[in-house]
């Protein structure tokens, strides 16, 4: 009955009401579009991180990032390993890479670089990175000492596809060694930070550069599902006890800040959109019980306790904002749900964006907790919004409301 | 026993430039199946004496017995539920809520009391037929007619089953036909059920049906006669 009674009372004044109501539905909808859009924004780079970076697992020598990435901590039976794992069920691919840092120079600079070898074609099935080749191509038209540079890094030296460059790097015999390569593509990432400072060549060549017995410093995994990196990384944990495995999450811990990050600032985000709407219902409800006094001191008179009686300020206040809040929602997960097929496109701030590594075209996205998140927001909003009209209700004296009668 | 017993009540409002005392020194006693009216010029307290008995004003001297009950000890929510179990109240007007339909108002005191729902719906349209608004069961107050909404009232005011019905002036705002339809209706649920109503009015022709005339005048009873 209680519930009955509130319900009415809400749509005795039809349009008061229907303004506050479309005050919490217009808020809620722009506030969890911009979660959807945000988190999107965020499950896209991790997308692009995992898949054209670091992949799913990685494999090192327990000591070889300890020690700078010296050249002396590969991988003792890194090709085995290797082979065994890419027929393993959970993988897709294994890429094992030959890593150094050097120098590269051209006829007009030098500049730092890590230098990456790799076996070309698992490299291109496990990171895509031959479809980031925007001149030239990819390990072809060169015969010898091919090399793979980032746009940014080719605009910095002055070369182009087909350039010839020196590469300067440590031999594991502690000699300082220097090779000639010849620039066979030049690519581009989201990333120009990494553009700039990694280039690729062909593994088995730096191999008899660098040092024969060297087998890989580094082996990068895909997975078949992104859901089995927990699975596998327990089981490879177990599997090489000897060596490091880390999983993205460990490998670039930045990410799981970025994540825990937008979580808070989406939180503070809601609650200010929140309490601007709570002015809105409490200025109602206060309207609301004020132009009630005669009707809530005849309800005291008759019987109806205190406890009761706020319940009944409560509950129009929660029906009040659920009403809106779930049309919010609702709004908010068509359109998140509807863009994200087709996406947002966000071009106008490519330039600033893709210095960053951020894609252009945005898919909003918003996982179930955070509509329950904002619904339960919406429950204590309401709540506290009920405090003030609801003590005022319970400040009346039934002698004083009758009187006026 | 007495349903109602007052010793030396009284009523002084300070907060004016003098003090008002609005009931003086009362000793009441009303009994069980009783018709009385309360009369007496504007001013006289009335209103203040119902208020008091009723347990929604508090006294400033004196005592008020219900049922054997100190309504003066007890504290608020003590009240709030001894209104709702012992007393019916019928007011001049708003006494409905105007988003229930005249079952729901009849029906909402019983929820308040948590009877149970066959009860409940019993009563009501048992009620609500007492009081010859049995065509009217699912229409809200502002579709009701003044002299059908006081009748709701009534039937509200009985669903509680109180100990006694205290009425403020309730036909001051109707009609002379439908002021002595709501009379007859008391009179004989008074007559019937044998329920206790106590109303203050300033109707001569209201006055006319009462058992006994309690007469105010500055607070003081200075008459109280049993007629007829
Ligand atoms: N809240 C109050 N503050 C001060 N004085 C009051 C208050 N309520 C009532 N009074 C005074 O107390 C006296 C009795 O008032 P009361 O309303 O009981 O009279 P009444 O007999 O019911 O009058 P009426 O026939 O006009 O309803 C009056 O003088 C009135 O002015
Ligand atoms: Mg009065």
């Amino acid at each position: 009955m209680l519930i009955k009674i509130s319900w009415r009372n809400i749509w005795r004044h039809k349009l008061r009401s229907a303004v506050v109501i479309t005050a919490i539905a217009l808020g809620l909808w722009a506030g969890v579009f911009i979660m959807g859009f945000y988190f999107g924004i965020i499950e896209q780079k991790i997308n692009d991180v995992v898949r054209s970076e670091v992949s799913h697992i990685q494999i090192h020598h327990p000591d070889y990032k300890k020690e700078d990435f010296n050249i002396n901590y590969f991988i003792p039976d890194g090709l085995t390993i290797s082979e065994d794992l890419s027929v393993d069920t959970l993988v897709q691919y294994t890429s094992g890479r030959v890593i150094s840092m050097g120098m590269i120079g051209s006829a007009k600079a030098n500049s730092g670089v890590r230098i990456i070898g790799i076996d070309p074609e698992v490299e291109a099935l496990l990171t895509g990175i031959d479809n980031k080749v925007i001149e030239g191509a990819f390990f072809k038209g060169v015969k010898r000492n091919a090399i793979l540079v980032g746009q940014k890094l080719a605009t910095k030296l002055n070369i182009k596809v087909r350039s010839k460059v020196v590469l300067t790097f440590q031999h594991i015999n502690g000699e300082i060694t220097a090779a000639a390569f010849r620039v066979a593509g030049i690519f581009k990432t989201l990333n120009t930070t990494y553009d700039e400072s990694n280039v690729y060549v062909n593994n088995k060549e730096f191999r008899k550069l660098v040092g024969e017995n060297i087998t890989y410093h580094e082996i990068a995994i895909l997975l078949k599902e992104h859901e089995y990196v927990d699975t596998a990384a327990e089981k490879y944990k177990g599997l090489y006890p000897g060596l490091l495995v880390e999983d993205w999450l460990e490998i670039v811990p930045l990410m799981r800040y970025m994540t825990d990050m937008m979580d808070q600032v989406m939180l503070i985000f809601m609650l200010i959109i929140m309490l601007a709407l709570m002015f809105g219902i409490v200025n109602t409800m206060l309207m609301a019980v004020l132009e009630r006094t005669r009707e809530l001191g005849m309800l005291m008179a008759i019987g109806m306790n205190k406890f009761r009686l706020f319940n009944m300020i409560l509950l129009e206040t929660l029906i009040l904002a659920m009403v809106g809040g779930l049309i919010g929602l609702i709004l908010g997960y068509i359109t998140i749900e509807y863009y994200a097929v087709k996406g947002i496109d966000v071009g106008i701030f490519s330039a600033a964006y893709e210095s960053v590594g951020f894609s252009t075209k945005v898919f909003p996205q918003l996982e179930a907790r955070y509509y329950i998140q904002t619904a339960l927001q919406v429950v204590i909003l309401s709540i506290f919004a009920s405090l003030y009209p609801g003590r005022k209700a319970l400040k009346l004296k039934p002698v004083e409301a009758i009187r006026k009668i | 026993m007495y349903v109602i017993e007052t010793k030396d009540l009284s009523k002084v409002y300070d907060n004016g430039a003098v003090p008002v005392h609005a009931v003086n020194g009362v000793d009441l006693n009303i009994e069980d199946d009783e018709f009385t009216a309360i009369v007496g010029p504007s001013g006289s307290g009335k209103t203040t004496l119902l208020n008091m008995v009723g347990g929604l004003d508090s006294p400033t001297a004196g005592t008020i017995v219900v049922n054997g009950k100190d309504l003066s000890r007890m504290r608020e929510n003590e009240l709030i539920n001894f209104r709702l179990n012992h007393i019916g109240f019928v007011f001049q007007s708003y006494n409905l809520i105007p988003v229930l339909t005249a079952k729901e108002n009849t029906e909402f005191i019983m929820l308040l009391q948590k009877r149970p729902k066959k009860e409940r719906d019993a009563r009501v349209l048992s009620l609500l037929k007492e009081v010859g608004l049995s065509d009217k069961i699912n229409k809200k107050p502002s579709e009701l007619s003044g002299g059908q909404q006081q009748r709701v009232a009534v039937a509200r005011a009985l669903a509680a089953k109180p100990d006694f019905v205290l009425a403020d002036e309730p036909t001051a705002n109707l009609d002379s036909k439908s002021a002595t339809n709501l009379l007859n209706i008391m009179a004989r649920l008074n007559k019937e059920e044998g329920t206790t109503f106590i109303f203050s009015t300033h109707d001569q022709r209201v006055i006319d049906r009462a058992r006994r005339v309690i007469t105010l005048e500055d607070g003081k009873i200075v008459k109280d006669i049993t007629q007829n």
